[in-house]
């Protein structure tokens, strides 16, 4: 499976999605690919994700993707990502 | 070593900011202080603050003020300004109190630097630690030391 972190520059709030994104899939015993993506590549892609992961300020620009927009308010809260992700894909 | 990302006079502690666009400003000129950045990265922040929003106000009293890579960017690094008093930012996660900022260079240079960020924040007690505290020094210790209670 393949989940998008997404965020405007792709380099900074994407990474540190992706870093923990992938910290509360393990928790959860879930294998899937994170990519750090921008805005930009996230809405171009040929190849989109099952599940994109985003700010709340970003969900408008998300709207119409061919994917599952999950919001996540606290990035750093592996508890809150974890239960997004397993509602998500379960 | 995220110590090693940033440079000295790169954490600031203050009372308040006039605005949260004014704070984002004054800690992504503490990037341009220690070399990290051209001034015009400022303005590159600002501009994405005003497209997008406060998208990188990524927790709880937290934004990591950052843009895209560009020539601006010298090379990997970070900075902080913490408030005293917090302010409104527009987004959920509102009041604001540690603004952070981030550039790099490319898409690359910058990910064991986030990658420590990432893994420290999420730890258990070091964000409210950083809200908590005032002292530069005590925001030096629980970022560099992992110091906290």
């Amino acid at each position: 499976m393949l989940i998008y972190a997404v965020c405007g520059a792709g380099i900074g709030t994407s990474v540190l999605l992706k870093s923990n994104a992938e910290r509360a899939l393990a928790l959860l015993g879930i294998e899937a690919e994170v990519r750090a993506v921008s805005i930009e590549e996230a809405r171009g892609t040929n190849k989109m994700a099952q599940v994109v992961l985003a700010t709340p300020e970003l969900l408008d620009q998300l709207a119409g993707i061919p994917a599952e927009v999950i919001a996540i308010n606290n990035i750093f809260d592996l508890a809150e990502l974890g239960e997004k992700l397993k509602a998500t894909l379960s | 070593m995220l110590s090693s990302y940033f440079g000295s006079g790169s954490i600031v502690t203050q009372d308040g900011s006039p605005s949260f666009e004014a704070a984002v400003s004054q800690s992504v000129s503490l990037l341009v202080d220690s070399g990290k950045v051209k001034a015009n990265y400022v303005d590159e922040v600002l501009e994405s603050l005003k497209v997008l929003g406060p998208y990188f106000v990524i927790a709880p009293g937290l934004a990591l003020a950052h843009a895209k890579p560009s020539d601006s960017v010298i090379q990997p690094g970070m900075a902080l300004l913490k408030l005293s008093k917090p302010v409104a930012s527009g987004s959920a996660n509102d009041p604001v109190s540690l603004i952070f900022s981030m550039c790099s260079p490319n898409a690359n240079d910058h990910l064991e630097m986030l990658g420590e960020f990432a893994e420290l924040m999420s730890t258990e007690n070091v964000m409210n630690s950083l809200l908590n505290a005032s002292a530069q020094s005590v925001i030096a210790e629980i970022l560099f030391k992992r110091r906290f209670n």
